[in-house]
């Protein structure tokens, strides 16, 4: 600890002590309590309490009869706790018995002070740093606290009872013998005492019949077995299995859920050989057991699992598939040619399991589905997937919900009334499909797939957020449809399709809502992005009103559509599918989406469609577009002449980008280029630096750039520092332009840019030459810049020292406070 | 005493009930079904060679409606309830030339926009000149002999021509206004009291209750945020009977989604040029509409397209909605104190987006300006001026008809025009019940009687699957059809009589259990205008003579000392004891259905023990029978 803490360190006690002084912050108190968490894994604690006696008086003062605040005493114990969490300090504090009076029934344990979950938290948390040593052990025992540790897990307060249970898994983990201590006994008689009590503790707690004890216990062994794979855990459930397969026993079983968490923890440890204990019987018997809604997640879990028996995957697949079969089954489909789903409904499994209520079906369905996607890109998932009937089933519940499936059994018709206009199923259901798609399916079953997407594009009633994924699934299946080899165009189907899909889109793009708008657009931008160049695509585009409506949409009255048309029109007219303007407003076409854009860029008060006007024009420039390549100097230097004034720092960060492009293109590394574009019009310098560092000058890139380096935003900052280190050590490596170092433009462009750093940016850089900015990139600390703008912002005042003295100057302590008072 | 209904009407969204209940005959609402119109071709304004020369169609003569059948006396209906514009379009039919006498019942908003309808139709039928009449096709000999749809056609001789102006008015002079929630005595017998409904500008639920038996008649209800006030739903509450029609006659059409279709399809057809033609009505949905797009004009770009809304009552109709303020949903009653006009079409208007005009005749031809929207009726496409747009714009693929009225259906509306360029999108709005609403209502209002149109108890024929589609109720809900009558299940027990304080002041209650007391009156009943009351029994004649006539008057029975009346029951357990200490032996008890039998089989006596009598049966010994009848009376209360 440095000295001018320690100074200040008394008077905090003092101040910590005193219950006239309310601490009003406690963020403090948790901040101080990591400092010293820093000190003692840094050193001896031992030391630190030598070193200053306040620490020791202030935890002694704890013990007084008093009227102090809970977070000051909940402080105490935690801070006891850090401290004594090393042997030595442990025991120097055991020699003035203050630990059993902190921690014991003298404490605030019997006190009034206990009915503040604070205090009980406190108290929790400083056994829990203390308990790293076998004194600590004796010490646990000797004053009783694992008992009321038992009590605390019933405590009123979450996170209090949530504290206790952790706490017993770290006790019994102290206690037991590490993985050198060799094979432990089964016999309970040769554990350790206090392992033997919180073992006993959890037996008492899985015979009972109130489920919260159950659940505690099952809680506390998932912990265990989570975190410690020693060999004893083995033994623990070796010996505990018996008391948790008897839990099955029960109708319905309690803690259901906590038991699913337990097998899988310990199915999942790797401490445990999972044949050898009986596990994977215990978990069938569980899979079988459980309620479908229930079992859904033993099921994941165990499919998830590396090394399992291949009857026990078939066994947990069936049970998470077994909701769809009953969708099947109600409907009355065929449950598809692979079998996978035929026979997991039997007889007395109807859909009547689904049926009970709308909100439990629909939950189920959900969580169905989820637990589905997740499994289907696993590389465990089970073989064979069945594809076909899962379609098949994700297309039949967005029929039910939809409207338009035609049930003919009164199962199907109950199970229609339940789902239909149901959001969420729709919403799973559609995710479900978009992930089914990549796999493949049957010819007429992705016919069907296409089908359903088209109703649900068409209905009015599709609410916006449900479009939006059947948007992003059409575009996953339109993705994944065949290929013709060498041909990157759409199938004939999926062009068939798209000509049914472009009046929707154009509808969509016309809605009143502004969402659906917003996700038609993003659509049209993912489309062309991936078959803007493919002849059948560009074909139905044009033919259709979908680019002129785009090209409305940029005056559109919300911003998020706005920005969305912007970059779908980026897009479009990167592609060359801008259908030229017609009217006297846009004469010129292609052309004047340049300037409208500009005119966005400059004009529009929104921060999200001049980002998107940023980022277009980036890619418009990394691409060498026609507009852009006509007269790239003009149009980058226009560019960031916008962008230099701009108000959000996102768009001045974007024009960095620009910035950037620009400079690598200027000094020779031109990137890929787009297939429409023209031929680069800016090649790899010839001449020398100086005449390659001219375009630079002459679009006002250093002007801006050294503009960004004092922005008040630190990531404009930040990303403007970094390309003029780019662009430094690229002129470095050139080398050979004359140093100018000692010209009078340097010094006063230097006098400029310390008068900007200082926040005046009033004055302009004037005309640059590439001379002169070489001069200056030398001259500035851009390393040092770097290094400081790195650090965060409160660097300076996240010090322990500053943190002590704002916790005394609340108080009113430091300082000339005082004399306000007269 | 029953309370019958007879149905009048076939079209549940437009319904003609009578309700006969507590002697008064209540007729409730006469909507007038229009779809036979669509049988006929379209008149247009100006003579159309084309329509004239359409094989399998022929023109007939101007008009015709379906009217009520004879299963009632119309001049036997004592009131008419309305419970909204949209069905009282047959009142004229009803309250002229048939000898009704009764009254009209309906509020302000109601009778205003109900006129500003009929107006409209007598106005679109009358401007067409006829050139002949036809009526012979409807004797069944040559109507057999006519096309597919009108061959088919049933009672075409009830068809009847279009009413005058004459008679509307004559018709409407006959209504008595009412507002939300006024208590309307019918007779003494029947209280009526309209509620708001929801669905339009002073539309009506209706409650008819006696003292003991309450119904309520629930017809074009919306639970949907528009316009209109929102449905009184507290009140329809211990019903009895709840009479239910006027449901949403699309219900698989969200009005939401149905309202931004209309949005999306609307600026797609103008921002490529075309025009948009709207038939519709000129009151009720198309203030929201307008409201709609007010919103949204801006957002689509649409600012600079005019909207153009024609109809001979147009200017009224946009005004009438304006002044109504107390009839509206809370949030435009509030504006009234901005004070703001409550709707926004006001603004549409002011800023010239919004165009109103009687006829395409006028004003109208020269500020005509496209691409447009036009909202014009009728939406049969069968008169008024939307037949022209329809034969001026079919020819373009570019422009659009947008069908937002869910009362015909678009495809036999569009018939007569075939083959259309034009694109036809249906996008119906019916903001009525849904059956998902009507289930919520149901639960919350829980009559004990659900009754109904027999087409809301079965999915609609198109979507059989659709369990969802009808009302499920318990009890199942009572259905008819048209023309039928139907009982209505009420169990009538009670009437209230009122006590004149005269004869209340002469009781003397006993307490015969704790919180119970009886009294015996003497009275006489008086009934008048269904309303019963006890009157003090006229004294009896004074004594005016000689002895001779006093002692006469002693032997009168009224005189009489009057009987104690008896309450309470016999534990026969305890008056077998009582027989046995009074020296009857041989005691007998049998359990029968309705109580016991105890026999004296030596006396070959009987006394039969139920719950509300007691009967000694013995052979002619009175001795007996009054020493039995001694020892019941022990137990039994007298007062």
């Amino acid at each position: 600890m440095d000295p001018e803490c320690s100074q200040l360190l008394p008077a905090l006690c003092a101040v910590l002590a005193d219950p006239r002084q309310p601490m009003a912050d406690d963020t403090c108190l948790e901040k101080l309590l990591d400092w010293f968490k820093t000190i003692t894994e840094a050193g001896s604690s031992l030391l630190l309490l030598q070193g200053n006696p306040c620490l020791v008086e202030l935890l002694c003062h704890m013990l007084k009869p008093q009227d102090l605040s809970s977070r000051v005493l909940a402080f105490s114990l935690r801070l006891a706790g850090v401290l004594a969490a090393q042997e030595d300090c442990f025991q120097y504090l055991q020699q003035g018995e203050l630990l059993p009076k902190l921690f014991g029934e003298a404490g605030p344990l019997g006190g009034a002070a206990w009915t503040s979950p604070t205090v009980r938290s406190g108290w929790i948390q400083g056994l829990r740093s203390l308990a790293q040593h076998p004194s600590a052990l004796h010490f646990l025992a000797d004053c009783g606290a694992v008992d009321t540790i038992f009590s605390l897990q019933e405590d009123s307060s979450l996170f209090v009872a949530s504290a206790a249970g952790q706490l017993l898994v770290h006790i019994l983990g102290l206690s037991m013998p590490g993985p050198a201590g060799g094979p432990p006994s089964l016999q309970a008689g040769d554990w350790p005492a206090c392992a033997q009590k919180i073992v006993g503790h959890i037996e008492e707690s899985l015979r009972a019949t109130a489920t919260p004890q159950i659940t505690q216990a099952l809680n506390v062994l998932t912990t265990t077995f989570g975190h410690c794979h020693d060999p004893w855990t083995q033994v623990l459930w070796v010996r505990l299995s018996p008391l948790v397969a008897g839990l099955l026993e029960k109708d319905p079983v309690p803690a259901a859920h906590s038991l699913v968490d337990l097998l899988l923890s310990v199915a999942r440890s790797p401490g445990l050989s999972s044949s050898s204990c009986g596990l994977w019987e215990t978990l069938a018997r569980t899979l079988s057991h459980l309620s479908p809604t229930q079992a859904g997640p033993l099921a994941l879990g165990i499919l998830k699992l590396q090394d399992c028996p291949q009857a026990l995957r078939a066994q947990a697949f069936a049970v998470l598939l077994q909701p769809l079969a009953c969708v099947l089954k109600a409907t009355a489909q065929d449950p598809g040619p692979s079998g996978v789903l035929d026979g997991i409904v039997g007889d007395s499994m109807t859909a009547d399991m689904l049926l009970p209520s709308k909100a439990a079906c629909v939950g189920l369905l959900c969580r169905t589905l989820a637990h589905l996607e997740l499994l289907l890109p696993l590389p465990q998932r089970p073989c064979p997937w069945p594809q076909a009937p899962l379609l098949g089933a994700a297309v039949t519940l967005l029929q039910l919900c939809g409207g338009s499936a035609r049930p003919t059994s009164d199962a199907g018709r109950h199970l229609c009334g339940l789902l239909l206009g149901c959001v969420r199923v729709q919403r799973a259901a559609l995710d479900f499909l978009g992930t089914l798609s990549e796999g493949t399916g049957p010819r007429e079953l992705v016919t069907q797939v296409f089908a359903v997407l088209l109703e649900y594009l068409r209905s009015p009633d599709s609410s916006p957020t449900v479009l939006k994924k059947a948007f992003q699934a059409t575009f996953r299946w339109l993705l994944s449809s065949p290929k013709t080899p060498g041909c990157w165009d759409l199938d004939p189907h999926a062009l068939l399709f798209l000509r049914d899909l472009l009046p929707v889109l154009q509808k969509r793009l016309c809605s009143p809502c502004w969402e659906v708008r917003d996700s038609g657009l993003e659509f049209l931008t993912q489309m062309t992005r991936h078959w803007g160049g493919q002849a059948g695509f560009r074909h139905a585009l044009l033919a259709s009103e979908v680019p002129k409506l785009t090209e409305q949409l940029l005056r559109d009255p919300e911003s998020y559509v706005r920005a969305s048309a912007v970059t779908a029109m980026g897009q479009l007219s990167s592609q060359g599918l801008c259908v030229p303007a017609a009217g006297p407003e846009h004469p010129g076409g292609q052309q004047s989406l340049l300037a409208e854009l500009l005119h966005i860029l400059s004009t529009d008060s929104e921060g999200f469609p001049r980002r998107a006007v940023m980022q277009v024009f980036t890619q418009w420039l990394r691409d060498s577009h026609a507009d852009v390549a006509g007269d790239t100097e003009q149009f980058v230097a226009g560019v960031l002449q916008v962008a230099s004034q701009d108000l959000d720092w996102e768009v001045r960060a974007q024009g960095l980008e620009l910035a950037l492009v620009f400079l690598e293109q200027t000094l020779g590394q031109p990137r890929s280029h787009c297939p429409c574009a023209v031929t680069p019009a800016v090649a790899a310098p010839v001449g020398p630096l100086a005449q390659a560092l001219q375009p630079l000058c002459r679009v006002r890139l250093f002007e801006f750039a050294f503009r960004a380096l004092f922005d008040c935003d630190r990531p404009v900052a930040q990303k403007s520092c970094d390309l003029l280190l780019f662009l430094r050590a690229k002129t470095a490596s050139s080398g050979s332009l004359q140093e100018s170092r000692s010209s009078p433009h340097v010094a006063s462009v230097e006098a400029a840019l310390q008068r900007w750093q200082a926040g005046d940016q009033a004055q302009p850089l004037g005309d640059l030459e590439p001379e002169v900015v070489l001069a200056v990139l030398r001259s500035l600390d851009l390393e040092g810049l770097q290094g400081a703008l790195a650090e965060s912002s409160d660097h300076v005042e996240k010090s322990p020292q500053s943190l002590l003295q704002d916790m005394l100057a609340t108080v009113g302590v430091l300082g000339g406070n005082e004399a306000d008072c007269y | 005493m029953s309370s019958p209904e007879y149905c009048l009407s076939g079209h549940p969204t437009l319904p003609c009930n009578v309700l006969k209940f507590k002697s008064t005959t209540i007729m409730l609402d006469c909507g007038l079904d229009m779809t036979s119109t669509l049988n006929f071709l379209p008149l247009p304004l100006v003579q159309s060679p084309r329509l004239s020369n359409l094989p399998g169609w022929s023109l007939k003569d101007g008009n015709a409606f379906l009217d009520k059948t004879e299963l009632i006396d119309l001049s036997t209906v004592d009131v008419i309830l309305i419970s909204n514009y949209h069905c009282m379009m047959a009142l004229p039919y009803i309250t002229e030339h048939t000898g009704f006498s009764g009254t009209v019942y309906a509020t302000e908003p109601t009778v205003q926009i109900g006129r500003l309808l009929m107006e409209e139709l007598v106005n679109f039928i009358e401007r067409v000149p006829k050139a002949q009449s036809a009526s012979l096709w409807k004797n069944k000999d040559i109507q057999r002999l006519l096309p597919s749809p009108l061959k088919d056609a049933v009672e075409v001789s009830t068809w009847r021509r279009c009413y005058t102006m004459q008679e509307v008015n004559s018709a409407l002079s006959k209504i008595q206004l009412v507002g939300y929630s006024q208590k309307i005595e019918l007779f003494g017998a029947v209280q009526v009291t309209p509620l708001s409904s929801g669905y339009a500008l002073g539309s009506s639920n209706w409650i008819i209750q006696s003292h003991y038996e309450k119904v309520s008649y629930v017809s074009g209800s919306s639970l949907l945020t528009t316009h209109p006030q929102p449905m009184d739903q507290a009140s329809l509450k211990n019903s009895d009977v709840l009479i239910l029609t006027g449901l949403t006659q699309i219900p698989t059409a969200n009005p939401d989604g149905m309202v931004g279709e209309f949005c999306s399809n609307l600026a797609l057809t103008v921002r490529n040029g075309g025009n948009v033609l709207v038939p519709c009505y000129p009151s009720g949905v198309i203030y929201d509409l307008l409201e709609c797009l007010y919103q949204y004009i801006d957002s689509a770009g649409l600012s600079n397209i005019p909207f153009y809304f024609i109809s001979p009552v147009a200017n009224s109709s946009l005004e009438f909605s304006q002044i109504f303020a107390e009839w509206l949903c809370h949030n435009k009653q509030t504006k009234v104190y901005l004070p703001e006009p409550p709707f926004p079409h006001a603004e549409l208007i002011q800023t010239n987006k919004l165009k109103h005009y009687p006829s395409l005749h006028g004003d109208f031809s020269s500020d005509f300006r496209q691409p447009c929207v036009v909202f014009t009726g009728h939406p049969s496409l069968r008169f008024g001026d939307v037949v022209h747009f329809m034969e001026l714009w079919g020819k373009s693929s570019l422009n659009t008809v947008i069908f937002t009225e869910p009362d015909f259906s678009y495809l036999e509306a569009l018939a007569p025009y075939q083959p259309l360029a034009m694109k036809c999108i249906y996008c119906p709005i019916d903001t009525r019940l849904n059956f998902i609403q009507v289930s919520k209502l149901l639960k919350e209002v829980q009559p004990l009687h659900v009754v109904c149109p027999e087409q809301y108890t079965q999915p609609p024929p198109a979507q059989s699957h659709r369990m969802d589609l009808m009302i499920d109720c318990q009890p199942p809900a009572m259905s008819y059809r048209r023309a039928e009558v139907l009982a209505l299940p009420f169990k009538r027990r009670y009437e209230k009589i009122e006590i004149m304080p005269e004869l209340a002041d002469a009781l003397v209650p006993m307490e015969i259990k704790p919180g119970i007391s009886l009294a015996t009156v003497s009275a006489v009943l008086h009934t008048k205008d269904n309303k019963h009351v006890l009157q003090p029994p006229p004294r009896p004649a004074q004594p005016t003579g000689g002895k001779k006539r006093k002692r006469a008057s002693e032997d009168i029975p009224d005189c009489k000392v009057l009987k104690p009346l008896l309450s309470g029951s016999i534990p026969v357990e305890q008056f077998v004891q009582t027989l046995e200490k009074h020296g009857f032996s041989d005691i007998k008890v049998e359990d029968t259905a309705k109580g016991h039998i105890v026999l004296l089989q030596e006396a070959e006596t009987l006394i039969q023990i139920e719950e509300d009598s007691t009967h000694i049966i013995c052979d002619n010994d009175e001795m007996l029978r009054v020493r039995l009848r001694d020892l019941v009376l022990k137990f039994l209360q007298k007062f």
